[in-house]
Formats: C-alpha cells, structure tokens, sequence
C-alpha cells in the first residue's frame, strides 16, 4: 500500500509516494539519498540514526517515513549552510569527538537537540543526554568535550584550546 | 616549517564525517542492484533435512534463492594460522562451508540466501523458506566441550579438540617452583565471551562486470589485500588481478572486520551469478549471531612467591573456545598472542602454558581488540592483586618488586622472556610511580579506611601490563603457524608539482591516518600537510597490504613509509647534485630542500620533483620520475607497556558498582600525533571497563545467544564512565625508524583487570576474592549476600 508524503528535509520541500511500511530512516537514506544519518541496530538502542524532527532529536529507524507526512527535519546534512560548521561540528572536530565516525552523526543531531534546551550542560548533563548513542571508539570522553566546546562557543565563552 | 610530528594536529578526515558525506559500504546504492538476506538457523547445533526454496521463489521481486547445495563445488573459508598439536598431529581443521549443506553448528549459521529487488521483498521471501530441522544437543563451554561424551560439533574432531599447545620452561621445573613457593596464588575464572560491536554493522556488495570480467567487493573490512587474497586463491578460485577490493570508510573494526567471512565470497559469487550488484548489510541481532567474538577462555591460574613475594613460577591451563568453525586468525589469539605474554612485566623465572582450544556450538571466536593479550594480562593482573591481598602486601609494592629492570634496546639488549619473545625496550617502574601519583595513592587508604568506616565500600585495582604489537616479523609469525607474511606496502608518489600522494597497505577504520601519515610526510618533506593525499583502501590503487590489527599500522605500515620517504630523498639528492653542480655527499636536505653546506646554494622540493618528470637537464642514467614503493618487515614486535589505576565504589544495597576514576599511563614510544593516541587510549579502555562490568556474550546450554541484541548485551554508555585521566612515559622502539610502538589495544589491554582488581579491593571486607566477569550489580549483590 502506497501513501503520498510531504515533508521538509532540510529546508527543501519533498513530495513523495511511499510504501507504508517504509521506515523513515531508509527513506531518507535510499529515496533521498541523505546517507548521513545511518543504522547501527534494530532495536531503536544505539542512536545512529537520530535526526531532528520539529526541532526534536528522534531515532529515525523506529518511525515511519508516513509518519513524518508534514514534518520538518533536518539531519546531519542540513544542520549548517553550505561550507561552514554548526559549532558542534566544529567542536567534535576541534576536540577529536569522532575516530571512525559512524556514530558522530546521530551524537551531533542528539547534542543540537540538547543544547536547545539546555544552552550550558553540566558534565553529568551532557553525559545523560547521550545515553540513547552508543559510541564504541571514543570512550565518550572526547565527545563530552566536543559538546562542552560547542556549548561554550555558542554561549560566547572562551574556548579553552 | 613548524614540526608536525609529535603535534596533535586536527584530523584531515573529520570534515566528511561531521558533515554526514562519509561513505560506508551500506551508503552505496548501485544500479540495478538486489539485496540479500539469510535465512539462519535457530538452533545451535540441528540437522538440516530439507530446505524448500519454492514459496519463497514465487514471491513477488525474489531474483533468487540459494541452499548450501548450490555451493557444495566451492572450497569453505580457509583459517589463515595453523597450530598443531603437542604430539605433532595437524590442526583439526573442518571445512566452514558458505552455506550449511548437513548441519547447522550455532545459532545463526546460514542456511539459505534469497535475492531480491528490494530490501523489503528479501526479509518476506525468507521468511518463507521452509527448512527441516533435527534439533541436536549442544556444548557452548570451552571446557565442557573437551569431556568424553560431549556433542560433537564436527564429526570428524574428536571431544571437540581442535588442537593443544604447550609453551615456557619444561613442566617438571614449573611444577617444582610452584611446590617450592612459600606462597601459592591461585585463581580459577572464565575470560568472558565478548562480542566486537563496532557500530558499524557488516556490509558488502558484490559487483560483477562481464564486459571486462572483473568484480568489485565493497566491502567493510580493515584488511582489504588479505580479504581478496583469501577469497580468489582459497574460496572461489578466481584470478587475483579480476578482483577490486574498496573498503573506504569503515565504521569501526576492534578485530571483528578482519577476518574473511563467508558472505563477502557470496555476495562476490552470485553477482556474477545474476549479473547484477548484490547487496547484504548485517542487522545487528544477525551481527551478534556472526560476528566472530572475542575472549572466551576458562582458565586456572597460579603463580608461586618467595617469602620475600618474588615471583618464582607461574603455571597456567587455559581452554579457549574457537566457537563453530575456525575463523581467519582464530588459533593464534589463545596461544601465540596469549601463552607469549605471560612473561608480563615481571622476572617470573619459570613459566608454563598449557592451552586447549576446542569447538563449540557458538558463533566464532577470534581477534577482539588486544586478541589473547588481553587475557593474559587479565591472568596476570588478578593473580598480582590477589597475591598482594593474600600476603597482605601493598600491590603496588609487589609490583616493584617483581618488575624487569630497565632496558633500552640499543646498547642495553632487549630482554629475553621465558615465553619466546624478546622484548625490544621496557622501563616499568615510572609509568606506575606515575599513575600512583596522579592517583595520590599515599592518601588514598587512608581515604578508603575512613569510607570503611563510614559503611561505604571503596576500592583501588592495579593493572601493570605488556603487549606485543606492531604485528610483525614475518619470518617469526611463519614459524608460529601464520600462512601469511605479515609486513606492510607503501607507495610514495611526488607528483610533477611537489605535491604528494601517498598509498599504504594499512587500512584507517578510526585510527586517522589521513592525519598521523601526513604528518610524517609533511615533516620528512618539509612540505605543508595540505600537499599530501592519504589513500588506503582500494586493491586498485594500493599496490598491496597486510592490512590494520595488532597495533600495527604505524609501527609497519609508517615504517614502510618512512622507507619510501628515504628512496625519494636519495633520487632527490641525485638529481640536485646534477642541477646545483655539486657532489651528492655535499648537500644536505632539510626544510623542503637541497643546500650545498656551508652555502646558500639550494633548491627546493617542487623543482627537483618537476625535474625529475621534466628530465631534460638531468642525471645521466638515472630513471625520471619520483615514486617510490617499499615492503617493511619489521626485525620484531614492540613492546608498549603501561599502568592502569581503577578507583571504584560499590553500594552496599544494590551491588552497582560506581567507576570513580580510572588513570592510566602508557608508553607507546614516541608519538607522532598525541591526540590521536590519547583517543585511542581512552576508547580502549572504556571497552576494557565495558567487559569488566557489562558485557558478556552469553550462550544458554541449549546454545542460544540470550545476549543478542543491544536490548539485551550492556555495552558502556557515556554516563557509566567517567572522564579518562591519562599521560605518558616515552620508552622508543629500538628497532623501527620512528620509534613507535602502537597504541590501538593498550587500552583494552590494561584496563578490564584493574577495574575487577578495584572491586574486588573494594569487597576486601566480605572475604570475596574471586568473582566472574562482568561484575553486574546482581552477581556482586549475591555475592555479598554469601
Ligand atoms: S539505528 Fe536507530 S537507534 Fe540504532
Ligand atoms: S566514532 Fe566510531 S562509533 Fe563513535
């Protein structure tokens, strides 16, 4: 069974007809071709496929491309304009917050989400927003950084090198 | 020019990754292209009587349907290491077939592929495959499997034994010593079973072109020459120079992706089949169920002391599981990367190893980040801790006591161990001072008292640990069993203009050697880093590699760059002796050019590389062009060695136990990029941490995998650990021009011993002593309950 979706992925309008059992991480991964946002399980535990959806960080493998008919997402792709970085890309990037990568995606769509509402995050903060993300190679330890950094770029803070 | 190396310079990879434009196996979509799923066994061990394939071929978008019939022609996976046993009789070495033919040997074994259109169509389609099982008994213990009577796994391999091995001093002496000792430490335990879990689940697509007969296998591996090596000459007898192999962004490893399994020879096999690309990416739960494992050892560990608590023997027995068929580098990791590394940091005089590795109902076993060092360092460690506490020593004074003394490697000799190796430089002493240091460990039992006191259960761990790495000699590795060589390939080419690329045989699933390897160019050129082009992973424009595992890719792979580095120099140095007029022995070559000493006479990089492509005023006889290839083979291992200090708090009511610190010290050698290695560490030792609390990869006596999901298997999390405080001591590998060592597995290595060794410390109170891994809340509660 097919069903007519329109969504805005980030910032341009899409119209789509999809199966209705289509998940809407493959959707954006096949049909728009947006590979940035990836798949690690399939149980909704690891995180790798979080997107923003309506300003929320949501893991796009447990929700159906239907499901988001008339939402607004942005993922990894989308999160800054063109060439230049959103301060969490520049600060997983400053701060070695990625080795192989794979995860870094959903961490940074999971860290907008938390800095959003939560501008200045403690440590314990930041380490409880990341507890839907699995990361095997970092040992989060950097990743807590990356996001202290961007916390404090955003906030106008100075950047401790 | 500013120096690169030693420099934490930002990763030159990091832009696509943080911008969603890195690309994954699982990224690609070709035209045309199908999809593969599997249709699994849910028993551990079952006849296969029938496999009815035609429901399934009538589903609408199915291409095809294979059963392991369609196969019974094609070789299985070969085993890349051959350990005999004791007596001389060869490895027991059953054929691992692409798909089932008579029995399935663990929970996930294949038992038919399906084809088709879509992701969608594959999974219905194969959940119409009607196979006919006889359930059979299963064994999933390392030790079990070896009693009489055990089911078999394979008919032909009695009691399971794929083989025995010995190694160390004569038995007799260490039995001696052990008789001799005035204390005797000893500990049974299992080394749990772990599963890899790179977050990157496997991937491949196979790609077959018919105009120029010639496949491509995309593929998610660290190990892209030896992947096609094993799978033309061994599985499907096809010509090496038809295959290409691109493993280019890769989400991980740890081991898991370096071995060649069945469904990359598929996938490659049935694209030329259909004529079109096949495509199957592993779910995690079917990851879990195929993914080689790590660990899984149940061992007996004692180890003898003078009353002066000097070491005087060490006796181990260890059964190690190779789960259901052998896999790539399988019976390597519980002998030659584990009985060789019991020697530790420590004078033991008289040391001995008996393993046995048996098959079992299970998914296989077989490099997991550290691969067998770990496991005995974890031997090692526990006894150490364990003895202290028994002796009522201070562990870390017993440490002191026992440890090698200092030696350089250069004009002090490497240091010969009873296990077969021959440590390159060790000083082991200051990166324990250190750590107890930065621990403040003077005031640290007096705190721990007070806690005492206060009904709160503090504890401290230790963990002194070596490992070999750099992996490795290969004529050594070949004497040992390994059917391949293990050096490694690089590829210097300066381009007309002085810009570089370079190729290398080591493969980056996370380790940044776009950056590391830059780093050394730049530095050796004296040219800035943007002139220089990391590539690896692709079997068409690297000549050829043994791949990234062991810690090795710079200790191997940057040795056999620096090699390169040096041929360009010297044709470099030729021709500037032509165009300044001078005597070669007369220049010198530093920051970006040749000089003629003592003048201002020079020329620079990107003259001398045009040149060499523009040759007309050049050097009679010399060849234009400046590219240059090398093979390294390293003279040994290196030997990185470190301290790691856990600081733990267990709840008396829950059991939970609370990582407060954890420290950690390592010597590397020296270190081209510290930022890179300091991410290393830390991800190394959170996996340590996550086998000593969490993980376990647990198989029920039916063979079930009840861990086998991310539901089910606890992997750390950011807030389970804390902040990794780390630093280091600089021992230099004697023996390698940068004088590296590795620091992939240190991490891992140390880490899982010293957060058991804290807990215990911190149980010290109840009598407990000995508890199995992971030490979850509930079996530390039992625990304290008595
Ligand atoms: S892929 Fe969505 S949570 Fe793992
Ligand atoms: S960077 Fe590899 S999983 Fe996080």
């Amino acid at each position: 069974m097919k069903k007519q979706i329109n969504l805005t992925v980030n910032g341009k309008a899409y119209s789509h007809e999809v199966e209705a059992r289509l998940l809407l991480v493959h959707y954006l991964r096949d049909e728009l071709r947006l590979t940035g946002t990836h798949v690690g399980c399939d149980t909704s535990s690891c995180g790798s496929c979080t997107i923003l959806m309506d300003g929320l960080a949501v893991k796009c493998c447990t929700l159906l491309a239907v499901q988001a008919d008339g939402a607004n997402i942005t993922t990894i792709e989308g999160l800054a304009d063109n060439d230049s970085l959103h301060p969490l890309q520049e600060g997983f990037r400053e701060e070695h917050g990625l080795q192989c990568g794979f995860c870094t995606p959903g961490m940074i769509m999971t860290a907008a989400d938390l800095l959003s509402t939560n501008s200045d995050p403690s440590e314990q903060e930041i380490r409880h927003a990341l507890e839907g993300n699995f990361c095997r190679c970092t040992g989060y330890h950097n990743i807590v950084k990356s996001i202290q950094y961007a916390a404090n770029k955003i906030n106008n803070k100075e950047v401790a090198s | 020019m500013t120096k690169m190396i030693g420099k934490s310079v930002k990763r030159v990879e990091d832009k696509r990754f943080i911008t969603g434009k890195g690309q994954y196996t699982d990224d690609i979509i070709l035209p045309n292209m199908t999809y593969a799923q599997f249709v699994r066994s849910p028993y551990a061990h079952a006849k296969v009587l029938g496999v009815d394939t035609s429901e399934a071929l009538a589903h609408p978008g199915v291409v095809a349907v294979y059963t392991g019939a369609d196969f019974a022609e094609i070789n299985g996976v070969p085993c890349g290491w051959q350990v005999d046993f004791k007596n001389g009789d060869t490895m027991k070495e059953p054929k691992h077939p692409l798909i089932v033919v008579d029995k399935a040997r663990h929970a996930g074994d294949a038992v038919a592929i399906v084809i088709a259109e879509s992701r969608e169509a594959a999974r219905d389609a194969a959940d119409l495959v009607d196979v006919d099982y006889e359930e059979l008994e299963a064994v999933v213990d390392p030790k079990k499997a070896a009693e009489e009577g055990a089911p078999l796994v394979h008919d032909d391999v009695p009691n399971n034994i794929c083989f025995d091995w010995e190694l160390g001093n004569p038995k007799e002496e260490v039995d001696a010593a052990i008789a001799a000792a005035s204390h005797v430490t000893t500990l049974e335990f299992a080394n749990q079973r772990v599963a890899p879990n790179a977050i990157e689940p496997r991937s491949y697509i196979g790609d077959y072109d018919s105009t120029n007969d010639k496949y491509t296998l995309y593929t998610s591996t660290q190990n892209p020459h030896l992947i096609r090596l094993l799978m033309c000459a061994f599985v499907l007898g096809i010509p090496e120079h038809k295959v290409r192999i691109v493993s280019k962004d890769v989400g991980g490893g740890f081991g898991s992706k370096i071995f060649h399994y069945t469904e990359e020879a598929l996938v490659t096999y049935i694209s030329k089949q259909l004529g079109r690309p096949v495509k199957w990416t592993a779910e995690r739960s079917e990851a879990f169920l195929t993914d080689a494992h790590g660990r899984d050892h149940v061992s007996k560990a004692e180890m003898g002391f003078d009353a002066e608590g000097k070491i005087t023997g060490l006796r181990i027995k260890t059964y190690a599981s190779m789960g259901g068929y052998l896999s790539t580098f399988a019976p390597a990791v519980p002998t030659y990367l584990h009985g060789t590394l019991l020697q530790g940091v420590y004078t033991t005089p008289k040391i001995h190893i008996d393993v046995v590795a048996t098959f079992t109902h299970t998914s296989a076993v077989d490099a997991y980040r550290g691969a067998g060092r770990p496991e005995a360092t974890y031997l090692l460690e526990r006894l150490m801790d364990t003895a202290a506490l028994e002796m009522e020593m201070d562990p870390a004074e017993l440490r002191f006591k026992n440890f090698i003394p200092a030696f350089n490697g250069i004009d002090e000799p490497g240091y010969a161990t009873n296990v077969a190796l021959q440590y390159d430089s060790g000083n082991y002493a200051p990166v324990l001072e250190r750590a107890l240091e930065m621990t403040g460990y003077k005031d640290f039992r007096k705190e721990q008292a007070e806690a005492r006191a206060n009904g709160k259960l503090l504890g401290i761990g230790f963990s002194t640990y070596i490992e070999a790495c750099g992996i490795a000699p290969s004529a050594v590795v070949g004497a040992l069993g390994a059917r391949a060589g293990l050096f490694e390939v690089s590829q210097v080419r300066v381009h007309p203009t002085g810009k570089v690329s370079v190729f290398t045989g080591a493969h980056s699933h996370g380790q940044g050697h776009e950056t590391t390897f830059a780093q050394v160019v730049a530095d050796k050129f004296g040219i800035p880093m943007e002139d220089v082009d990391i590539v690896h992973g692709d079997s068409d424009t690297v000549a050829f590699g043994m791949g990234t595992y062991g810690s090795r890719s710079l200790a191997v792979g940057g040795s056999a760059l620096v090699k390169s580095i040096e041929k360009i120099i010297d044709k470099g140095t030729k021709i500037a002796a032509h165009k300044l007029e001078a005597a070669e022995e007369d220049l010198e070559f530093a920051e970006g050019k040749w000089t003629v000493k003592g003048t201002d006479k020079s020329i620079g990089f990107a003259d001398i590389s045009l040149t060499a492509y523009v040759p007309h005023d050049y050097p009679a006889g010399l060849e234009p062009g400046l590219d240059f290839s090398s093979f390294y083979d390293p003279a040994n291992f290196t030997y990185p060695f470190g301290a790691h200090i856990a600081i733990v708090e267990v709840d008396k009511d829950t059991g939970k136990v609370s990582l407060k610190r954890f420290i950690a010290v390592d010597d590397v050698g020296n270190v081209i990029n510290p930022m890179i290695v300091d991410g290393q560490i830390h991800g190394g030792v959170v996996q340590g941490i996550g086998q000593a609390l969490l993980e376990h990869a647990f198989y029920d006596e039916d063979g079930q995998l009840v861990t086998g999901s991310y539901m089910d298997y606890a992997m750390p999390r950011a807030d389970d650990v804390p902040m990794i405080e780390t630093d280091r001591t600089t021992t230099p590998c004697p023996h390698n021009p940068l004088g590296v060592k590795g620091a992939g597995e240190a991490g891992a290595i140390g880490s899982t011993p010293a957060v058991v060794n804290a807990v215990m410390d911190a149980l010290a109170p109840y009598g407990i002593k000995n508890l199995s891994m992971p030490l979850t809340s509930e079996s530390v509660w039992r625990a304290m309950k008595g």
